[in-house]
């Protein structure tokens, strides 16, 4: 599976306004991500559970984890969202070639963080989710498809080490 | 069972009353066709659906969106039993319809994204969350006949 021409002039053209909120929409995606597919904490036992956040009032038996705080708006989701949308940027500045750009990224995935393959799944939709909110006008029929195919993409590059 | 909190059902009907079912339903099958053109299959009769554009305006495409999405609604107010709401449909999308459930998921993570559209702000990862619920439950509704 590849992106047409015009697909990617969709997602680069959009990235250009995405990346002027990279923060908000990292931090915003894996909120939703958190609240939605809860199973995602799982994969952050160093984050801190504040107690008084929404997610621990939800999700009560799940506050073995004492690390990560998983609060909305708390630095290290931040930090950890900025870093996940850069990611997603150095893809789409190398849109021609994303498996050589996410080269690192893919082997990180693979033999150290080793996260199920689903999440990608549920990451990328939360993704989506937030473009959508964000960009109700951009994000048309033809932009959702261009985004859908290229998180896919980009989900296959990062898993295809896996075995 | 799928239970919902007070807060979810809150959020759910709260915003339900906001919806423009017809309009969100067209949008809704339109996107599905549109985004995952394999779900096409399903749809052979329904005349042009050549690009987005074609299918977005499409009426036959507009007409069952609205069709599937009012039935959606029905979910809604049976938030108790949507098992039992879905009995007879469920059955239909196995043996006459022939519909893989996960078409459903697909459908249901659509929905959800056009209401990201129409609400943006309003529509919190904690809003989102109750709405992943209902879609995915009433998914599980949907397939819970087949056999």
């Amino acid at each position: 599976m590849s992106l047409t021409r015009a697909e990617r002039t969709i997602v680069v053209s959009m990235w250009s306004k995405i990346s002027t909120q990279a923060d908000v929409i990292g931090t915003e995606t894996l909120e939703r991500l958190f609240s939605c597919y809860p199973q995602a904490k799982t994969y952050f036992p160093h984050f801190d559970l504040h107690s008084g956040s929404a997610q621990l009032r939800a999700h009560g038996s799940k506050t073995y984890f004492p690390h990560f705080d998983l609060h909305s708006g708390s630095a290290q989701l931040r930090a950890h969202g900025s870093k996940v949308v850069a990611a997603v940027g150095d893809a789409v500045k190398s849109i021609d070639n994303v498996a050589s750009a996410l080269s690192k990224l893919s082997e990180l995935h693979a033999y150290v963080l080793r996260v199920d393959p689903v999440n990608f799944k549920f990451l990328s939709h939360c993704l989506l989710v937030t473009l959508a909110s964000h960009f109700p006008a951009d994000f048309t029929a033809d932009a959702h498809a261009a985004w859908d195919k290229f998180l896919s993409l980009v989900s296959g590059v990062l898993t295809e080490k896996y075995r | 069972m799928v239970h919902f909190t007070a807060e979810e059902k809150a959020a759910i009907t709260g915003l339900w009353g906001k919806v423009n079912v017809e309009e969100a339903g067209g949008e809704a099958l339109g996107r599905l066709l549109v985004v995952y053109p394999w779900t096409q299959r399903f749809f052979d009769s329904f005349g042009n659906l050549s690009s987005a554009s074609a299918i977005m305006g499409n009426p036959k495409v507009k007409a069952h969106g609205k069709k599937v999405l009012t039935s959606f609604g029905e979910a809604i107010k049976n938030l108790d039993n949507l098992k039992g709401a879905f009995a007879k449909l469920s059955e239909l999308h196995c043996d006459k319809l022939h519909v893989d459930p996960e078409n459903f998921r697909l459908l249901g993570n659509v929905i959800v994204i056009i209401l990201a559209t129409h609400f943006g702000r309003e529509f919190t990862p904690d809003m989102q969350a109750a709405w992943q619920k209902l879609t995915n439950a009433v998914a599980n509704a949907l397939a819970h006949k087949y056999h």
